[in-house]
């Protein structure tokens, strides 16, 4: 599973929020803190502000404000908002059909194969995201600081 | 959520067997009194040091418990410490029993001279590894392996 940049800056962004409850933070403010565009966090704290994660906050110095639950909010809950992860890898699980005349292994048996292993991979990346909560991805900053 | 009684862990004692048994049926939806019988001898006998059987009891009432070994060798790895099992029942959860178990169970490791703890999950169950994530254990250099028998 690649991330796109809007994902990653999903996730950078709802940790920022979530290691500050209750402040405001703007675009701009963790724009500069993870180099990202300010034009294209916008759009991202948008989509999350519209998920009820966040709340914007109006007028002068406004912002946004963390309303999610960081003990329970995993990092595939903000995946999922911006990733199609549900969609099926194009081969799966399943007897690919086979010319009984070829001598080697048809595309179709090669490209299914493949997708098998690329469908493991996808299932413990998935796991593993699922598993991991923004609370949980703190502590992890924690400690690598220590 | 906060449990009214003080939470005490201790080695389990024969007759907690009984409620762990519940414990583990409300949460897998099996009872299986032969099979903790015999993890009862294996691993709450307390005649060898290197096993860890594990209950949280408070007000009288078993919450929880939690199963583990120090293994030496296993999978070719260095002695580590094993967490088997760990079961609190639904409704004593996010009272921090599943962490005073395992803080419990890793100061047995290390007062053995263990300083890894491993365990294997399901990857679906989301509960228990979101559980061991919030403790701070990460992926393993192992990957667990499997072959259909059948097929």
């Amino acid at each position: 599973m690649k991330l796109q940049k809007n994902t990653l800056a999903a996730i950078y962004s709802v940790l920022e929020f979530a290691a500050n409850p209750g402040r405001q933070l703007s675009a701009a403010e963790i724009a500069r803190q993870y180099r990202i565009s300010p034009h294209h966090l916008a759009k991202v704290l948008r989509s999350l502000g519209r998920t009820g994660l966040l709340e914007s906050v109006r007028g002068v110095g406004g912002g946004y404000r963390f309303t999610g639950n960081a003990k329970r909010l995993t990092l595939m809950d903000v995946i999922e908002l911006f990733e199609d992860v549900g969609a099926p890898r194009r081969s799966g699980r399943r007897a690919a059909r086979r010319d009984p005349a070829a001598a080697g292994p048809s595309p179709l048996e090669v490209e299914d194969a493949v997708g098998v292993v690329l469908a493991e991979i996808d299932e413990i990346a998935e796991a593993t995201f699922r598993s991991i909560t923004l609370d949980t991805m703190l502590k992890l900053v924690a400690r690598r600081r220590k | 959520m906060a449990l009214k009684d003080p939470v005490r862990v201790r080695s389990v004692q024969p007759g907690d067997l009984a409620e762990v048994i519940g414990i583990d049926a409300g949460i897998t939806g099996m009872r299986k009194p032969d099979y903790w019988s015999e993890i009862l001898q294996r691993y709450g006998s307390g005649r060898r040091r290197q096993r860890f059987f594990l209950v949280a009891e408070a007000g009288g009432r078993i919450e929880g418990f939690a199963i583990g070994e120090v293994r030496d060798w296993e999978y070719g790895m260095p002695p580590c410490g094993w967490v088997f099992a760990i079961g609190v029942r639904p409704d004593a959860r996010l009272a921090g029993i599943g962490t005073r178990l395992l803080d419990a169970i890793c100061a047995g490791f290390r007062r053995l001279g263990v300083t890894t703890v491993r365990t294997i999950l399901a990857r679906d169950n989301s509960l228990i590894l979101s559980f061991f994530r919030s403790q701070g254990l990460m992926a393993a250099p192992f990957i667990a392996l499997e072959k259909d028998l059948e097929r």
